[in-house]
């Protein structure tokens, strides 16, 4: 599902001036997509209640809208593991929980996607890539190489968005499998989405 | 300052609050704790974990937060809070006024050959709880310190901490179900009932 607006945003990332800051395709603080608020609503629809996150710049809105939800609970965290052992609490519980967080952030999740693993919880993480198009910063490269083979080699399925108008369709695949099959579903929304950070 | 050693049995102490669980929903830290709660009866309402070190204090935020009106109790290790003491934040920021975390603290890692942790060498973990927001944390180093916690682990408005200063004498192995589906499914069940298949 193509929205206007996403088309619009895809369409200035193509005009010259945007090129001209090579090698950034765009930055959720300068241009709004509208994927994220979109992604808001299939959290919505799909009964998501608890929202634990650490912070990254490609989540910024999604942050922003999740905190306005009265019907959402959201749960900054100090590191992402946190997130993954909270998905076992409230499934145990009875509520569905998400996690947000970016590339490196997998790195800290390793050992405690074990339990996810053995305990066949159902768990969504939406990855927004750092480290792999268009990066400034070298020290984001090593775990954004990692990043689908650790999933991987921790059973997670992992399912990548490396445009903006797929994100919406594959996030909400991805929630139905994650809880229809209780496995673990990683999609990793891809830094051509969220855009290469800019340091000037 | 000077060390105080420790005097309290964690078979015990363990039993005594559990006596009293009620409809308490308990997550156990692996290890010992998990003996622990298993040796004072086994119930579907426990999910003892043996992995996931440092996860307890979050498995517990979780539930806590999902199910409001039942009390839920964290039981761990003192090895295992320090692998997550940022979770310490992490429930002091949201508060759960249902969530207890309690600590059998024996100032070693007992599973792995009794090395000491950092709560023998002067870490103060209910100080640190204290100050990520719970509402009321504590060092319980007596019987008579432990009669006064108990009420207020099952009842006092959360979050709850108690660091509970146990021996290092280790007790026979009661070990809960170890597979992870048959776990899950068994808590659910029981506290979720047909919704569980959902
Ligand atoms: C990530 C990780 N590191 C190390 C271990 C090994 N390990 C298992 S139990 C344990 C110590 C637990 O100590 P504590 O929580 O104090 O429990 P006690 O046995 O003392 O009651 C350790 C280090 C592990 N299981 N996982
Ligand atoms: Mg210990």
């Amino acid at each position: 599902m193509t929205t206007q607006s996403e088309k619009a945003d895809n369409m200035k990332i193509a005009t010259p001036e945007r090129k001209n800051r090579s090698p950034v395709t765009s930055h959720p603080s300068r241009s709004s997509p509208s994927w994220p608020d979109q992604l808001h609503r299939v959290l919505t629809d799909q009964r998501m209640r608890q929202v634990a996150y650490v912070p990254d710049s490609g989540h910024a809105r999604l942050i922003e809208l999740v905190r306005a939800d009265r019907q959402m609970r959201a749960i900054p965290l100090t590191t992402e593991e946190e997130g993954v052992a909270l998905a076992v609490g409230a499934w145990l519980g009875g509520e569905r929980s998400v996690l947000l967080l970016q590339s490196s952030g997998v790195g800290n999740c390793i050992n405690m996607l074990g339990m996810i693993q053995e305990c066949r919880v159902p768990l969504l993480m939406l990855v927004t890539m750092r480290g792999e198009w268009g990066e400034f910063n070298p020290w984001q490269v090593p775990m954004a190489q990692a990043t689908a083979p650790s999933l991987a080699a921790m059973g997670v399925v992992v399912q990548t968005a490396d445009r903006a108008e797929e994100v919406v369709e594959i996030v909400a695949a991805a929630g139905r499998l994650a809880f229809n099959t209780c496995r673990a579903v990683a999609v990793l929304i891809g830094q051509r989405v969220v855009g290469a950070k800019q340091f000037k | 300052m000077k060390h105080r050693k420790p005097v309290l049995d964690r078979r015990q102490v363990v039993a005594e609050i559990l006596k009293r669980r009620g409809d308490a929903l308990v997550v156990a830290g692996l290890g010992a704790p998990c003996w622990d709660i298993t040796a004072a009866g086994d119930n579907p309402l426990n999910f003892c974990t043996w992995g996931g070190m440092g996860g307890a204090a979050m498995i517990g935020l979780g539930m806590a937060l999902a199910q409001p009106r039942r009390r839920v109790l964290v039981i761990t290790g003192d090895g295992e809070i320090l692998m997550g003491l940022g979770s310490l934040a992490t429930v002091g920021v949201q508060q759960p006024r249902n969530l207890a975390v309690i600590v059998m603290d024996n100032e070693h890692y007992g599973e792995t050959g009794m090395q000491v942790t950092h709560t023998r060498l002067g870490v103060d973990l209910a100080g640190m709880a204290k100050a990520a927001g719970f509402r009321a944390a504590g060092t319980v180093y007596s019987q008579a310190q432990l009669a006064a916690w108990i009420p207020r682990l099952h009842r006092q408005r959360g979050p709850v901490f108690a660091a509970i200063k146990v021996t290092t004498e280790t007790a026979p192995l009661v070990l809960p179900i170890r597979e992870g589906p048959a776990l899950k499914q068994r808590f659910r069940e029981a506290l979720l009932g047909a919704r569980a298949f959902e």
